[in-house]
């Protein structure tokens, strides 16, 4: 399984707010655990995908040179379950941005019905902190999905 | 600009939301660290707060200076800040109250400096100056 907790991005306002969306599958492993009998999306996996939503918008405002980690959710809210077949869509939007790092503010919709709010901060790492030597966020895997929802300009695909 | 008690009850409000702290634990005298839970990422987040709340910019090291010494011997020795090293965190945290740190200035202790009061003593002096700087509407 790869680490991509949304599948595409459908609005992106550059330094301002995305909005992306995620299918969600009964072929989906984790829906076999969670809950036996009883499958609903992890809450824990619906803040990845608003916080990935919320990472590239941050990255993106930084023309994905920072490494964008996720740093601290300060209040979720919870209102609704969701369940395989439906589509959830993540809305973000920039609060403040510096050079440390950022806050996003996430609403996550089935059918226009919030099912959560998330207000997100990420820290920019830089490689030397943790002990690396290259830029470890906007690289592999995750700039192919990128170039994949064309985000990321030729060059740099 | 707003009254002390104003702010005051503004940075507790701050506090309440960014450390998910109870309103009776933030008190003029508690510290961030030690008596609040914050950890070095929570510094960050409580500037982004205040900045939203009191319209105002913080710019990076003001309010929460990172690495004050540099592991500089001249500002630390065997554990305990030198004399110089005391006049250094007069200047780097001019809101913190240095004279009670200076009695017993062990580095370890260094943390109990940043307190609600700190901030709130900052804040009063940023509005200030930001109304003394602004043209007078009259």
């Amino acid at each position: 399984m790869r680490w991509i907790w949304i599948d595409r991005f459908v609005e992106f306002e550059p330094g301002r707010r995305a909005k992306a969306i995620k299918n969600l599958t009964q072929a989906e492993d984790y829906f076999r655990e969670h809950l036996p009998g009883y499958p609903i999306f992890p809450i824990s996996l619906l803040l990845e995908g608003l916080a990935q939503t919320g990472g590239i918008l941050v990255g993106e405002a930084g023309n994905f040179e920072r490494n964008v980690v996720l740093a601290k959710i300060a209040s979720v809210q919870v209102h609704a379950e969701v369940y395989p077949g439906q589509q959830l869509e993540y809305e973000v939007e920039l609060l403040d941005l510096r050079e440390e790092g950022a806050t996003v503010r996430g609403i996550a919709r089935v059918q226009a019905q919030v099912v959560a709010e998330a207000e997100i901060m990420f820290a920019h790492v830089r490689p030397e902190q943790i002990g690396l030597q290259e830029n470890f966020v906007f690289s592999g895997e995750l700039k192919k999905l990128l170039a994949l929802n064309r985000l990321l300009p030729p060059g740099k695909r | 600009m707003p009254s002390k008690q104003e702010i005051y009850e503004k940075v507790v409000a701050t506090l309440v939301d960014s450390l998910n702290v109870e309103p009776e634990e933030v008190r003029p005298e508690a510290t961030l660290q030690g008596d609040l839970g914050a950890e070095s990422i929570d510094f960050l987040d409580i500037v982004f707060r205040l900045e939203r709340g009191f319209g105002i910019k913080i710019p990076r090291g003001e309010l929460f200076p990172e690495s004050i010494f540099q592991g500089d011997p001249q500002y630390v020795q065997d554990g305990k800040v030198t004399p110089q090293g005391i006049e250094l965190l007069r200047q780097k945290l001019p809101f913190a109250d240095i004279d009670s740190f200076a009695k017993d200035p062990q580095l370890s202790k260094i943390s109990d400096l940043f307190t609600v009061e700190m901030i709130c003593r900052y804040l009063e002096h940023r509005l200030q100056t930001e109304e003394a700087a602004a043209p007078q509407t009259h």
